[in-house]
């Protein structure tokens, strides 16, 4: 379903060198697959899933997600295809402090080009355990509360795959294991393939398969 | 969820700042309809004034000051013309082509307020500001019988406490200059309800009146210069009437004076034409002016080049400065939005990264300019009419032109598409950061 092949990124350094970060000759993941990415921090864990999302472009190389090759999409393809067909989770949420839960994962829907769907957000929230706090904008929902709404938000335009990262780092210990179970509840009923970056022992040995990047980014193994 | 709704919860999200810059661009566009307003109140009190009739007929000379003295009571009357000229309008040639011709004589006063001598016919024939028929607040019109009958502008009654039995006597002449008052008394028998023109602030009397007192004053004179005999004795009669060499004599006492070398005189007709035939009042107009005893001047016009040519630079001039604090406060909707960008850049990040392209969030970021905008728009026009609201008993008073707070200018639809335009023009500058928004970066450094 992901099918990534010779990526390489780098970065322009204040002095006018650049630092390659991403060397990854192959990376595949299936159709409802989970799995974690686990490396150590600067290791460009991020820089490969903005890569997937199609937020960053990559100097080289070819990602593929089902039949689509969006490194060969504008940016207007990447941001629809990204929309429509991948979830994203960040370590810090980032919901949009303007709106309510509920507005959220509409906005989701609303970005997406979408009519927003309201029975589909409030059967995500309701599935996270979050119907009684529809209405609520984020400032008034705790940490876990704003995590299973940035978890609904991801779901909300049926993604192919869920990108996570971190997304139980900034969650207190209680509620990291509810966190997870949850990201794997729903992305296997919805058949989506999960790729979930943490530092975590705990969270990773949850998971059958647990890639490391130093070992699958050549960069990595030269460093 | 529509963009609009997006931009208006950014606004919303940043409270106090946004409703300050609407604020700011409020009060710009509360000194616009400020601006707009009062010249449409001078522009009214300047135009009514020559509503009413078509024509001004009146002795030859400068077009302005004939329509200054007859229409705004300004000025001194250009000179006389003899009232078998009038008869022309009523009787004579010009008859079948006249609805109605009122006579107007100037040259009186009774404080700071004129009075004009002519017929009754001034508030049964005419009409003032869109064909309103004049009526009277007190009492009722004097009569062509009863020469010493007076009817006061509504202004005039209040300022000088005056009603129906109230009696005054008319000066003769400029009062600053020493003009002398007849001995003879006015009564007031009625008293107009408020016109908006300049008729509040005069006084009507009948015409006929200062014939029979200057008649009566120049029987009296001769008498005197019968006694003392010699040429001399014309000119010593004259010299009852103080402070004017002859000359003004003649123009200024000559209105309603009976001179027994001259006959009665009068300073103007309003002539209302028989607007049933095409083109008349020019035809008219045309006539009067090859006669050598006066000319026809069709107020309206006059007006309307003399409102142009001063009132409408004023205007201007106002209308500019006030567009350039709306630009001023546009200036503060960029500064505003653009500072807030460095701390918007993570949720415009954010946005991209579930799938806003970057036109949309430009778009965003221009309908927040455009609603504070438009917002401040609509402050403004309040505040604007709510300041008429609470001036128009000031405006009323000083003018008389009644404005209600809910009359709004054509011009104010400008304001729509121009504040848009605007905002768009200030929008665009943060619009744009947002658009350059790198997405990656902003979504990792902190939020």
């Amino acid at each position: 379903m992901l099918h990534l092949k010779g990526i390489q990124k780098s970065f322009h350094q204040p002095d006018g060198t650049r630092l390659p970060v991403l060397d990854i000759p192959a990376f595949d993941v299936d159709a409802g697959e989970q799995m974690v990415l686990v490396g150590q921090s600067g290791c460009g864990k991020t820089t490969l899933l903005h890569i997937i999302a199609g937020i960053s472009r990559p100097d080289a190389g070819l990602v593929r997600i089902d039949d689509w090759e969006i490194t060969l999409f504008s940016e207007a393809e990447s941001d629809r295809f990204r929309a429509e067909r991948i979830g994203y989770v960040f370590q810090t949420f980032n919901l949009l402090p303007g709106f309510s839960a509920l507005e959220n994962v509409l906005l989701a829907m609303r970005f997406a080009g979408r009519r927003p769907d309201k029975a589909r957000a409030k059967q995500l929230l309701g599935r996270v355990g979050l119907d009684h706090r529809m209405t609520h904008r984020p400032t008034m929902l705790s940490v876990g509360e704003q995590q299973r709404v940035a978890v609904a938000r991801a779901l909300a335009n049926r993604p192919k795959i869920l990108l996570a990262d971190e997304p139980t780092a900034n969650v207190d210990s209680g509620h990291q294991q509810q966190v997870l179970d949850l990201v794997r509840a729903t992305c296997a009923e919805e058949n989506v393939a999960l790729i979930l970056v943490t530092h975590s022992p705990e969270v990773a040995e949850q998971f059958d398969r647990v890639d490391h990047l130093e070992q699958l980014n050549t960069v990595a193994v030269s460093r | 969820m529509s963009l609009w709704k997006i931009a208006w919860r950014s606004i919303r999200q940043r409270g106090l700042a946004s409703a300050l810059t609407a604020v700011s661009m409020g009060l710009g566009v509360a000194l616009v309809v400020a601006v707009l307003v009062v010249y449409a109140v001078v522009d009214q009190s300047f135009r009514r004034g020559g509503e009413g009739y078509d024509l001004i007929v009146g002795a030859k000379g400068g077009q302005l000051q004939l329509v200054l003295n007859t229409v705004y009571y300004l000025s001194q009357p250009i000179e006389n013309i003899p009232y078998e000229y009038y008869q022309e309008f009523t009787t004579g040639r010009f008859a079948l082509d006249v609805e109605a011709a009122v006579p107007v004589c100037m040259g009186h006063h009774y404080r700071d307020y004129r009075v004009v001598g002519t017929t009754p016919a001034m508030f049964e024939k005419l009409t003032y500001r869109d064909n309103r028929p004049y009526r009277f607040a007190q009492g009722e019109n004097f009569k062509a019988d009863a020469p010493f009958e007076a009817v006061i502008g509504a202004t005039v009654a209040r300022e000088a406490g005056m009603a129906p039995g109230s009696t005054f006597q008319a000066i003769h002449g400029v009062p600053e200059q020493g003009g002398k008052a007849h001995k003879q008394d006015f009564t007031v028998v009625g008293v107009l309800e408020p016109t908006g023109t300049p008729n509040d602030r005069a006084m009507f009397v009948n015409m006929e009146g200062f014939y029979q007192i200057h008649a009566k004053e120049h029987a009296a004179a001769n008498a005197h210069h019968d006694k003392q005999g010699g040429e001399e004795e014309h000119h010593e009669g004259h010299e009852e009437h103080q402070g004017h060499d002859h000359a003004e004599h003649e123009c200024e006492h000559g209105p309603g004076c009976q001179h027994h070398h001259h006959g009665k005189e009068i300073t103007a007709i309003l002539v209302c034409a028989d607007l049933s035939k095409p083109g008349i009042t020019e035809v008219l107009a045309r006539q009067i002016n090859k006669d050598t005893v006066a000319q026809a001047v069709v107020p309206v016009e006059v007006i309307a080049g003399l409102f142009e040519g001063i009132v409408g630079n004023v205007r201007l001039i106002l209308l500019l400065l006030a567009v350039l604090v709306v630009v001023v406060a546009g200036l503060g909707i960029l500064v505003s939005i653009y500072n807030s960008m460095s701390e918007r850049r993570h949720e415009i990040a954010v946005m991209r990264a579930l799938g806003a392209s970057r036109l949309t969030v430009m778009l965003v970021i221009l309908l927040e300019a455009i609603l504070l905008s438009l917002a401040g728009g609509a402050i403004g026009v309040l505040l604007g009419h709510g300041l008429i609201g609470v001036l128009s008993p000031v405006i009323a008073d000083q003018t008389g032109v009644m404005v209600s707070p809910m009359e709004f200018q054509a011009l104010e639809l400008l304001l729509i598409p121009g504040l848009v335009a605007l905002a768009s023009v200030v929008g665009y500058l943060p619009a744009m950061a947002a658009y350059r928004t790198d997405v990656a970066k902003s979504l990792t450094a902190n939020p």
